[in-house]
């Protein structure tokens, strides 16, 4: 890797590099490092910022000002040209990752979201992240049924288009897999926020309230303990819910976003369980199994289940406890000069909503509150922001979370000192990045 | 069996839970709540889902509960379960499930005749040993209902009870939780079950089943001068930061936060020259606005404009020129703005292609 980026002593100068160097020579000296040739340039343009910034008065004119740029001049495209709208061409790095070798099959495996890109709680459709385990089906609306079954008075079928002329409910919600920073219990593993967090999303969700449909259904209230969620797809995933979670906030969804669900999240219809795992969510949703037992299925049995240090193993873990992680600045990136930076990142909890988020610039020692930007929703992201003036010197940037029900986000180390590093799943610790006086940003952890 | 649409007191007391657990949905988070409040529409929402018939319910209940609720009549043995293994599973999972290529092994190793007397598996304490599927599940209903819905993994649901009872018998016999020639069948599961090495190895004594449930760790609420280890433990290497490819390259082209270059440059690299195709120019340059390539629009039709010109000695540049500066009366009386914002290699690019 080049150590000797832009500007080996960053922040010297008060503006940006962009004003003041020219576009070739910082896409040459970030590609390709210092050299005698571009040093030399590098010195003549700072000795020009230099003498800006010491007179004021004087500045240097902005040739994309002066010289017009061509979209000022030109006729714009028609409308429709993108009859379903892209984003624009220089947005091309914000995509959907996989971690090299995590996987060894492209259809059990993940696709991170890019969240050191996101702005606000609202993830776009086509950036949530994906995660299947034996690949994505794009399922016929028409020929989608599901049923209700097990502990009611009558199983019942219902087509799409019924449930779409049902009482409609919208909610917000962050979506978390439960293996979300699997990677990071035993070191520091992989580089940026989107490996590390990036199996976590926020969507608005609309579909029909579950409860609605089983008390349709006249399910057993003396017997029910639990539901099974099931998908129609090759891998018909199923899942135990709580029937605490079902009767309270579980929405059989088909909208995202104000449009349908991606196929990649389960179009037509899936399963939002608002504060529980991903895996239960069940995407493609053919069937709900009224039950009096947990089903202990492949995913709650060998998968998705937290191995202990004494050798036990904790089944049916789901809730997804609070969490917080900065994603601005955050591990890969780089600092280009001194001066104020707004620290931004989310918070979340699968127990309530999001109270307050704390920021440390000194990995731990002292803590301040950062601002919280509406709406704070339950169960749903909390983006937070935060005041930050970069002295140049190396800092450790952490935030913690506190929710509603009074529970801290705990460390890495006291995570660790109760779970150990085998469990997988459930890592909701706080997130270490570190900046060296170089600028560079890096996945660490402390203690 | 109850029959929905014939009990109208049922429907009633129905409608009256509808909209008392749409009342409580709502409340969470403060939204309307008019849609279901009004018990005259209970009738009508009644109307929505229909019985499922025995058929149905067949076809889609497959789930196979520990207790061996759902399991189907059916017998196999390991022996037979052996060949269908070679035939659909091997490839994947090796010849005795023991591959690590594709998924975690599922069988071999770390599975002690203690552990099955016990019921609990020992190895699952050693943080280096491999842990696999037998020596992770508690319970023989979780394979036998994994494999009947979702493998082989490139055709779910194709084997029939008996192929399944065979592979899990297979499994079982690899894991020597039964002997080869034991006959697992709707009855016989049992004893299995009662041999399966971490039968007690589960726990659902946390906090993370119930949103009421207590967390087993908290964080320090310590604001100011915290006794906390600030020594970086843990980070990673520069030979690993290009692991999952150039960062430069995953965080925004600009942006105040760009990305680390981690890929190794090299410094004599040219950019890769693409081929420009002149049609998606003239969408690129707003020509498409006034002229169509085959009928006239506000301007003339690009291929009249061919027509007209091919061949001329020069067009290229007298083409270029009407571009740039725009002009009138040739085609008609419209007028042809400036096209001031075609660049020097798009208008050399579309003028000849328009003339040759």
């Amino acid at each position: 890797m080049k150590r000797e980026a832009l500007g080996g002593v960053p922040g010297v100068i008060q503006p940006a590099p962009e004003s003041f160097l020219e576009p070739d020579l910082i896409r040459d000296i970030s590609e390709k490092g210092v050299n005698a040739s571009r040093r030399n340039l590098l010195r003549a343009a700072l000795a020009t910022a230099t003498a800006t910034v010491a007179g004021r008065a004087i500045a240097t004119s902005d040739p994309d000002i002066v010289n017009i740029p061509e979209w000022s001049k030109m006729l714009g495209n028609a409308v429709a040209t993108n009859p379903y709208g892209l984003p624009s061409r220089y947005e091309s790095n914000v995509i959907r990752r996989q971690s090299p070798g995590l996987t060894q099959t492209d259809q059990a495996s993940v696709a991170f979201t890019p969240l050191q890109h996101m702005f606000g709680m609202i993830t776009p459709s086509g950036l949530h992240f994906e995660r299947h385990h034996q690949g994505w089906v794009d399922v016929d609306p028409r020929r989608h049924r599901l049923m209700i079954n097990g502990l009611v008075a009558t199983p019942l079928v219902f087509t799409l288009d019924e449930l779409m002329r049902m009482p409609s409910v919208s909610r917000m919600h962050f979506l978390e897999c439960g293996a979300n920073t699997a990677l990071e219990w035993g070191n520091s593993a992989v580089p940026t926020v989107q490996y590390t967090h990036g199996m976590l999303s926020c969507s608005e969700f609309t579909g029909v309230p579950l409860s609605l449909l089983l008390e349709r259904a006249g399910f057993d209230r003396s017997r029910a303990t639990v539901i099974l969620a099931e998908g129609a797809d090759g891998s018909s995933m199923t899942r135990t819910i709580n029937i605490e979670n079902a009767l309270d906030d579980v929405i059989v969804a088909y909208g995202m976003n104000g449009e349908m669900l991606r196929p990649e999240n389960g179009y037509p219809l899936r399963l939002v369980v608002p504060g529980v795992q991903g895996v239960s969510w069940v995407k493609w949703l053919r069937r709900i199994e009224v039950g009096d037992m947990p089903y202990a299925a492949k995913d709650e049995a060998s998968h998705y289940v937290d191995l202990m240090p004494d050798g036990m193993t904790r089944q049916y873990t789901s809730i997804q406890e609070a969490k917080s992680v900065i994603t601005n600045p955050s591990g890969g990136q780089k600092l280009l000069t001194h001066g104020f930076y707004n620290i931004t990142g989310l918070a979340w909890s699968g127990r309530g909503h999001v109270t307050q988020v704390e920021v440390s610039t000194d990995g731990g020692r002292n803590w301040r509150p950062a601002r919280l930007e509406g709406p704070v929703l339950p169960k749903a992201l909390t983006r937070f922001n935060y005041d930050w003036v970069w002295d140049g010197s190396e800092a450790l940037l952490q935030s913690r979370v506190t929710d509603s029900t009074g529970y801290v986000q705990p460390s890495m180390p006291a995570l660790r000192e109760v779970r150990g590093s085998r469990s997988i799943y459930h890592n909701n610790a706080i997130q270490t990045w570190r900046v060296l006086a170089s600028g560079e940003v890096h996945n660490v952890q402390l203690g | 069996m109850f029959s929905w649409a014939e009990s109208p007191a049922r429907v009633i007391a129905i409608a009256a839970l509808y909209a008392a657990s749409l009342m409580a949905c709502m409340e969470s988070t403060e939204r309307g709540a008019a849609a279901i409040t009004n018990p005259e529409y209970s009738d009508a929402l009644a109307e929505f889902g229909r019985e499922a018939t025995a058929e149905e319910l067949l076809a889609w209940d497959i789930d196979v509960r520990p207790d061996f609720n759902g399991l189907p009549d059916g017998a196999g043995d390991a022996y037979t379960g052996e060949e269908i293994w070679l035939d659909k599973c091997a490839s994947c999972h090796g010849d005795f499930g023991d591959s690590n290529e594709i998924f975690s092994p599922l069988a071999l190793g770390n599975i002690t005749e203690a552990d099955i007397e016990s019921g609990r598996v020992a190895a699952l304490m050693n943080r280096s040993a491999v842990r696999t599927t037998l020596m992770k599940v508690a319970t023989v209903s979780t394979l036998w209902d994994y494999i009947n819905r979702a493998m082989p993994w490139n055709a779910p649901k194709s084997l029939s009870a008996d192929e399944v009872y065979s592979l899990v018998a297979y499994l079982l016999s690899l894991g020597y939780i039964i002997e080869p020639d034991f006959e697992l069948n709707q009855d016989s599961i049992h004893e299995a079950q009662a041999r399966m090495p971490n039968r007690d190895g589960m726990t659902t004594e946390h906090g993370l089943w119930s949103v009421s449930g207590t967390p087993d760790v908290q964080g320090s609420r310590c604001v100011s001068n915290c006794d906390v280890d600030t020594t970086v433990s843990s980070f990673i290497p520069e030979y690993a930061m290009n692991a999952h490819g150039n960062l430069k390259d995953q965080m925004r082209d600009y942006s105040p936060y760009p990305g680390l270059q981690t890929a190794a440059v090299d410094d004599a690299a040219e950019p890769e020259v693409v081929p420009v195709n002149p049609t998606d120019l003239l969408a690129a340059n707003g020509c498409l606005a006034c002229h169509q390539m085959d009928k006239s629009l506000v301007g003339p039709a690009f291929n009249a404009i061919r027509e007209k010109y091919q061949g001329q000695a020069d067009a290229v540049a007298y083409l270029s020129e009407k571009i740039r500066a725009g002009g009138s009366g040739v085609w008609g009386s419209m007028p042809m703005p400036p096209m001031a914002q075609v660049d020097a290699a798009a208008l050399a690019t579309i003028a000849t292609w328009l003339a040759e």
